[in-house]
């Protein structure tokens, strides 16, 4: 009787055995879905896109006609741009994860800030570009500028590098505080001398991948009227009297890559969505080579750092 | 060098000791300052959506904007009801979520709980830089790659769609739902497991009846991150869905959503304070309303079904 009863169990267990089978092809097959459409979308750029990729597309501004058309002004908005973004966002969000995790552990403000990035980063990115619209634009008139755009960005990316620079920060041991401070090290010296230095890895990471998402936003900038065809540069920022430099450009009217590759995205003209396409690589190109180079650098510091 | 904090000292009448902590205090509220940034940013997103939805509200009646059907603010004949961009906001969303939460939570329990780490280690980041590409560039593949591949199978499908502007939506989030449900699996301590093989359960039952449950506040989570994204995502729907505000709920046919009406509105010249400007903030106010329901109703989902071990 025990036997057949232990037969019995055996059998229900093997027959539920074939569900887990089943499960792992569905599951394996629900993986590639996102990885075939991953494939699907690159290679269908490239098939539209390569052919448009030469030295003229990137020496050419948007003009009418499509094969003579490039992204000339549009790389070098992104680049502005960026550079905007990261001098605005870097240092602030880098201070606010300091104060997040280092100063304000337990009182009242510290949880109110901390609920607050939270919030801010599930904010739609357009509602940034409304913000931007009242703010930068009109009540700040900056106008439709590159300083208002990368300001904007700058709120947009904010949370991100608040939240990697606390992981960060939360990573390392407090033994190396200890340590510090028993050395006489004041918070500050112990912080700037001992903990940035270690979470430099971390804060990276963060920085990249949130510059990587902005460059590729696309709807604030739109709302904060960035111009479609952009047929001039802005002023260098370096000049050949004194003082060298020159802050000109951070007025100028200016498009950016995800907003010509829109540009030739809504046209009706087969070779202006080439155009997009080819846009839409370079885009690729960018924003996936610096994810691959956050992912990178994670494994390197990770490798590298045994506590 | 011993000198050098004795001279200091003279000079400015302070000890060393206070210098430094005057140092200190001066940091610690320079960073402070700098951590406020982010409750300033909100403060002020509120402040300008309110103030200027209510210089909307003074000409146009808050029972017009909810209960009218149509939405023509730009045409001579304006009407101001947000139905229909409402409806375009929802009905691309459900699409999206269709594909994104089977599909994201089916990738999240095999990876959690069947997967090899060789496997884990390479697919979590492939499924990473899904979200990792500019939303542009998905709008252009729903309107030029997914769009043809369903008329092929539907020939009626309008070349702006809900359908395929959702279904693309979806692929996007799926790395979104998939990895903070993973991490919220991963995290379930391993005796329940353990505890439930002991019971003879095989790897599914464990996973779908113990892990599951366990981890669903977790996941619940990832659901409101994901549908958050669904409803503000902009690009994608104002390329391949198109910017004509029609009240409908078949994800067959074109409509835009707020975010789309956001952008075609914002595409030509606004004149400053003139109605149609107050109408994008109004528009704004009410997507930052809808996704406000969706995250207050997910943390009392959370708080509801947490479970404590």
């Amino acid at each position: 009787m025990p036997g057949e009863n232990l037969q019995e169990i055996r059998g229900i267990i093997a027959r539920n055995k074939v569900w887990d089978a089943v499960f792992v092809i569905v599951g394996l097959m629900s993986l590639l879905v996102g990885i075939v459409t991953l494939l699907a979308l690159v290679i269908d750029l490239a098939i539209d896109g390569l052919p448009r990729l030469s030295g003229q597309f990137f020496t050419s501004y948007a003009v009418r006609r499509p094969a003579e058309s490039g992204i000339l002004s549009a790389w070098v908005g992104t680049v502005l741009v960026m550079l905007v973004t990261a001098i605005a966002a870097i240092p602030l969000g880098i201070a606010s994860g300091v104060y997040l995790e280092e100063y304000g552990r337990k009182n009242w403000l510290a949880d109110l800030i901390e609920i607050n990035v939270t919030n801010l980063a599930g904010v739609p990115s357009i509602i940034y570009g409304l913000l931007a619209l009242g703010l930068f634009v009109y009540q700040f008139n900056l106008g439709e500028s590159i300083l208002a755009a990368g300001l904007t960005l700058a709120l947009l990316v904010l949370p991100i590098i608040i939240v990697t620079t606390r992981e960060a920060l939360r990573g390392i041991p407090n033994s190396i505080r200890e340590a510090a401070y028993a050395l006489g090290a004041s918070k500050w010296q112990m912080i700037w001398d001992h903990v940035l230095p270690y979470a430099t890895g971390g804060i990276l990471t963060g920085v990249i991948v949130g510059l990587s998402r902005a460059i590729g936003e696309t709807a604030p900038l739109i709302t904060i009227g960035a111009l479609t065809f952009v047929a001039f540069l802005p002023d260098s920022p370096f000049k050949g009297e004194f003082p060298y430099i020159s802050f000109a450009w951070l007025q100028a009217p200016f498009t950016v890559m995800p907003i010509q590759m829109f540009n030739w995205v809504s046209r009706p003209e087969p070779e202006f969505q080439l155009n997009a396409a080819a846009a839409g690589l370079v885009l690729i190109f960018m924003t996936l080579g610096m994810n691959a180079v956050a992912i990178y650098l994670r494994y390197q510091f990770r490798k590298r750092v045994k506590w | 060098m011993t000198e050098n904090p004795l001279q200091l000292s003279k000079q400015t009448h302070l000890s060393p000791k206070a210098l430094r902590n005057l140092r200190e205090r001066v940091i610690e509220v320079l960073l402070l300052l700098a951590a406020f940034s982010s409750v300033a940013t909100t403060v002020a997103i509120l402040a300008m959506l309110i103030t200027e939805s209510l210089a909307f509200f003074q000409q146009v009646s808050l029972l017009e904007f909810l209960t009218d059907t149509r939405w023509s603010p730009l045409f001579a004949d304006a009407h101001y009801g947000i139905l229909p961009l409402v409806s375009g906001t929802l009905v691309t969303t459900v699409v999206a979520l269709l594909v994104a939460v089977p599909l994201g939570t089916i990738a999240a329990i095999y990876l959690s709980e069947f997967a090899a780490h060789r496997l884990r280690e390479v697919v979590k980041p492939c499924l990473e830089l899904l979200a990792g590409i500019p939303t542009v560039v998905y709008g252009y593949f729903a309107l030029l790659f997914v769009t043809p591949l369903l008329q092929q199978v539907l020939p009626d499908l309008p070349g702006f769609n809900m359908l395929s502007a959702g279904l693309v939506i979806g692929v996007m989030i799926i790395p979104y739902v998939s990895s903070i449900s993973e991490d919220a699996m991963r995290s379930v301590p391993v005796h329940l497991r353990e505890g439930s093989y002991a019971m003879g359960a095989t790897r599914l039952q464990t996973a779908l009846r113990v892990v599951l449950p366990a981890a669903i506040s977790g996941i619940s989570a990832a659901y409101i991150l994901g549908i958050s994204r669904a409803v503000g995502e902009t690009m994608v729907v104002a390329i391949a869905a198109g910017l004509q505000p029609i009240f409908t709920l078949n994800p067959m046919d074109e409509a835009a959503t707020i975010t789309a009406y956001i952008v075609a509105v914002s595409l030509g010249d606004l004149p400053h304070g003139s109605l149609e400007y107050q109408t994008i903030f109004a528009a704004g106010l009410t997507l930052v309303l809808i996704t406000l329901v969706f995250n207050i109703l997910g943390h009392f989902l959370t708080k509801r079904y947490r479970e404590i071990y």
